[in-house]
């Protein structure tokens, strides 16, 4: 172990640094400047983000429990812009609510541990590591989760989160031990040599693969969603629904695609059917929502459903199409929710009827809004067009037609639900609208960021071929 | 830069120019002037591709290929031929009367222009596109501002019109997404690269189970657009909800998308499955022909006569394309055209006779030859050339077509063709209806007596597509000779 080693887990270490940082200045900062915090983590955060483009060689560390390679890397570095834009997002908020309660540093210690967890959890090279990363990303968010102490929902949300997330984590640790039953060590590495098809070994995967379908919220593991999403500051749920759910996906599709591969004929059949079940059931509850959260809710559950399409072929195809839809559904869902977020604050107004009018006051919010509904429709030219048609040309790939049919049918199901909020918008009138209103700088460049990531990302073709080029070690 | 890729570039620098524009003079300036460009260029590529076609034999010219996406072979590759430099033509015509027509858009007219122009770019984007990924990202840009227009500055059940056509339009890209992957996934049968470009592919011989399988999905995909039997009834509904000129621009250009995309892509790219499965569309597009005649005799509204009207000539167009005959062929790109230019025609002079009596009941409507003759006389000139009366572009394309369909041979295509042919006698009939009882006999409503004479803005709107209906029924030889020899590829690759 020397400094050089140090330097592979850059990321790591650096979110621990800027933990410890807050931690202290929050004892030196005084009580009435505490709105400074918010500012300091933002900065230090954008300096995180900056600093983990440095380019970074394949390696592993701990006798191989910690493993990274470029993917891995490249994956985080999205992760952080994701969390970069969610804090411009909620810096209002914070500001607004948390810091006059004076407990803004918790808030970014425990968002940057569980950010932190996915860290570990992305670059496990083990399952103990996995489940270590597991835990450590859910725990604090459960925490976040329940973070408007002052809203009885906000409570229910993080005891309902907490809950669920141990019964998956424990389902996912049985799951785990009758795996290393079977294949006699928890290693990667060790077990791609030996895994073998049998009915103990499946038994484990499948257990194994529910604890981490709780995280991406697949169904039938889905019925935590709208509720926490709900209750939870919106920060959190905005949190929950792409961070969170992009860290997750992209282990699974790892392990599917590196230790789980000769068990592939069965996870096939199972994403296959799972996927079908988790878009049409999030399109179809999505279609009667009236609450803007819950209805971002079971439009990410459906998101979810489409992303098992390119998990589904364990192909170089798949991973990058993957990891590409992944990065635009995080730009994409941000925008929604920085929307709804700046809303709500100005107006404590979270209902799609609320939202009737909202062109003729607030244009540019509803623009915005418009753009990020397209791209989660897949309406082009925006990036989630492209995103979504790469998944499907993946299915395709491995001949699964019948699938990408009833994908696109689920994708105009979901069209209708996002013209309702677009409907709202631009075609109702309204005797009461949301009055006009300024966002403040953080928010505003929250949402910049959103915007230009949801008109370039798909248009911009280098950078799916670097994903592409990236993705050659799953394949 | 080419001289195509300025049809999807001066739309989104118009956009751009709109967007910093206040109130509806300086939006409409801005649009006009677009308008004006967009055409003047149509003219000038239509120069020009005589010149070129002088020289160059290829069956695509002034081809433009960068690669977009590698990994997946996308290109954004373009060129046109005879049959999508007419549309052009036609598409920057009726833009431009569409602006016209829009003069007084007082609700939100930055908005409106700027819906309008993304609508057009799509339709440009499709018809220069030979690349299947580019054609469907425009196809599905053209698609997707109809639901603005329709639901903002619609009249009637807009909101529920948005969005029915929205979803059926949409709905049928589920079935044409999965067709263009089939294509695209044979198109290394060869032993070839996946390619998604239209020519590479043509000369691909995808096996026979694979046409059959994905013939009928592209076919149906983009045929939902040309308002094929039984999934027409977005068409109706939206028609008389949209604006004037929105009316216009789908029925008379994005409509086109549909028989355009069966033609270029399901039947050029997939002629085995296509020869396969024409008993089955035949029936189908010959019963939209009927259907839609019967359907629009039955009808009050204007809007609704005609749209039901576009149902049944359109289907012309699907029909006259599965007979499989260069003659017919020839005819349902001109019948393409032709109603392209009336359609959009009797829309506009629908909305002129709405503004003025608030209505579009002809039953409530009489005696409108006496009180605003102009509007009058060309809504019978519109109607004359409807019904195939010649002179008129609508008789040398349905000409076109019923004399190549005949020439198949077998009983079933004759029947077939014998039973569409008698869709004209009906159409003469909800034709001279409507002016029999809406614009002879006495003024019903005397407050329609003083309604003002049509604006010069409406007149330039109406000239503008009046002009191209007598020009192609006097003189339809270049644009037919022009036609035809665009077919020349499809008839060695299709027959």
């Amino acid at each position: 172990m020397n400094f050089s080693s140090f330097l592979i887990m850059r990321h790591e270490i650096l979110l621990l640094v800027i933990t410890l940082v807050l931690l202290v200045a929050e004892i030196f900062i005084p009580n009435n400047k505490k709105s400074s915090t918010v500012h300091l983590a933002i900065f230090l955060f954008g300096i995180h983000t900056a600093l983990g483009f440095m380019a970074l060689d394949e390696s592993s560390l701990f006798g191989g429990m910690f493993h990274t390679n470029n993917l891995i890397h490249f994956f985080k570095n999205v992760l952080n812009i994701g969390v970069f834009i969610l804090l411009l997002q909620s810096a209002d908020w914070l500001q607004e609510k948390i810091v006059t309660q004076n407990r803004g540093t918790e808030f970014f210690i425990l968002l940057f541990f569980s950010l932190l967890g996915m860290y570990f959890m992305i670059s496990a090279g083990d399952f103990l590591m996995f489940y270590l990363g597991l835990e450590l990303s859910t725990l604090p968010v459960a925490a976040l989760a329940a973070y408007e102490i002052l809203k009885r929902s906000s409570s229910e949300a993080g005891i309902k989160l907490i809950l669920s997330a141990a019964l998956a984590s424990g389902v996912s640790l049985f799951g785990i031990s009758m795996l290393y039953a079977t294949n006699g060590s928890i290693y990667f590495n060790d077990i791609i040599e030996v895994i073998t098809s049998n009915n103990l070994t499946i038994l484990g995967f499948i257990l194994f693969f529910a604890g981490l379908s709780f995280k991406i919220s697949l169904v039938p593991f889905h019925f935590w969603t709208a509720d926490v999403y709900q209750g939870a500051p919106i920060s959190i749920a905005s949190y929950l629904s792409v961070i969170s759910k992009g860290a997750a996906v992209f282990i699974l599709m790892i392990l599917l695609f590196t230790v789980l591969k000769p068990l592939m004929h069965v996870w096939e059949n199972l994403i296959y059917v799972i996927a079908l079940a988790t878009m049409f059931i999030g399109n179809l509850f999505a279609l009667r929502q009236q609450n803007m959260k819950r209805f971002l809710a079971y439009s990410s559950i459906a998101q979810a459903g489409f992303i098992l399409l390119g998990l589904i072929t364990g192909t170089q195809l798949g991973t990058a199409t993957v990891v590409y839809f992944v990065m635009i559904y995080i730009f994409s869902n941000l925008a929604a929710f920085g929307v709804v977020q700046a809303i709500s604050l100005k107006t404590g107004k979270e209902n799609m009827d609320d939202y009737n009018g909202l062109y003729r006051t607030n244009p540019k919010l509803s623009l915005i809004m418009m753009l990020a509904l397209f791209s989660l429709a897949g309406i082009p030219p925006v990036a989630g067009f492209f995103g979504k048609f790469f998944l499907f040309t993946a299915a395709a790939s491995k001949g699964y037609y019948l699938l990408v049919f009833l994908a696109v049918v689920n994708v105009t199901i979901s069209l209708y639900y996002y013209l309702l909020v677009i409907r709202a918008m631009f075609l109702r009138q309204n005797d009461n609208p949301i009055p006009f209103f300024k966002n403040k700088i953080y928010m505003r460049l929250g949402l910049i960021i959103t915007v230009i990531g949801i008109l370039v990302l798909g248009l911009y073709s280098p950078l799916y071929g670097y994903i592409y080029e990236l993705s050659t070690v799953y394949k | 830069m080419d001289i195509l890729s300025f049809f999807v570039i001066m739309p989104v620098l118009a956009i751009i120019a709109l967007v910093f524009t206040k109130g509806l003079k300086q939006a409409r300036m801005v649009a006009i002037f677009g308008g004006l460009l967009q055409f003047a260029m149509a003219i000038n590529l239509l120069f020009a591709y005589f010149k070129e076609r002088s020289v160059n034999d290829s069956i695509m010219v002034f081809v433009r290929d960068i690669v977009w996406f590698e990994q997946f072979n996308i290109h954004y590759a373009i060129g046109v031929d005879g049959i999508s430099v007419a549309l052009i033509l036609l598409t920057s015509i009726i833009v431009l009367a569409g602006v016209f027509i829009s003069w007084k858009m007082d609700d939100l007219p930055k908005e409106f222009f700027i819906s309008l122009i993304v609508l057009s770019t799509g339709v440009y984007g499709f018809f220069i596109s030979i690349d299947l990924f580019t054609m469907f990202l425009f196809y599905e840009i053209a698609v997707i501002p109809m639901y603005l227009l329709i639901g903002i500055w619609g009249s009637g059940p807009k909101e529920y019109s948005a969005m029915k056509l929205t979803l059926m339009l949409m709905g049928a890209t589920a079935v044409l997404l999965v067709g263009i992957l089939g294509i695209y996934f044979n198109s290394n049968a060869d032993g070839g690269a996946l390619t998604f470009n239209i020519l590479e592919i043509a000369k691909v011989n995808i096996p026979f189970e694979a046409q059959k399988l994905f013939f009928p999905l592209t076919f149906i995909g983009f045929a939902v657009l040309g308002a094929l039997f039984p999934f027409h009834t977005w068409s109706p509904d939206g028609h008389a909800s949209a604006p004037t000129a929105v009316s216009m621009l789908h029925a008379g250009v994005l409509m086109k998308l549909g028989g355009y995309g069966v033609f270029r892509v399901a039947m050029f790219l997939l002629p085995l499955g296509a020869i396969e499965w024409s008993w089955f569309f035949i029936i189908l597009s010959a019963t939209g022909v009927i259907y839609g005649a019967f359907a629009a005799i039955r009808q009050t509204d204007l809007k609704y006569i005609n749209a039901y009207s576009s149902v049944s000539h359109l289907g012309l167009v699907l029909f006259a394309l599965l007979m499989f005959n260069k003659t017919a062929w020839n005819g349902a790109i001109l019948q393409s055209l032709s109603h392209g230019f009336m359609t959009a025609l009797f829309f506009a002079l629908i909305g002129m006779i709405y503004s003025r009596t608030h209505t579009r009941d002809i039953t409530k409507l009489g005696g409108l030859l006496k009180v605003i003759p102009f509007i009058s006389v060309i809504y019978v000139i519109a109607g004359l050339a409807s019904l195939g009366l010649p002179g008129f572009s609508g008789f040398v394309a349905e000409m076109n077509i019923f004399v190549g369909a005949f020439q198949n041979e077998g009983m079933f295509y004759r029947i077939a063709t014998i039973i569409s042919v008698s869709a004209i006698v009906v159409t003469a009939v909800y034709i001279l209806r409507v002016v029999g009882i809406m614009l002879m006999g006495p003024v019903k409503n005397n407050e329609y007596l003083n309604l003002p004479k049509a604006t010069w803005f409406e007149t330039t709107g109406i000239l503008l597509l009046l002009i191209p209906i007598v020009g192609i029924g006097v003189a339809p030889f270049w644009l037919s000779e022009m036609i035809m020899k665009s077919l020349q590829p499809f008839i060695q690759g299709v027959l």
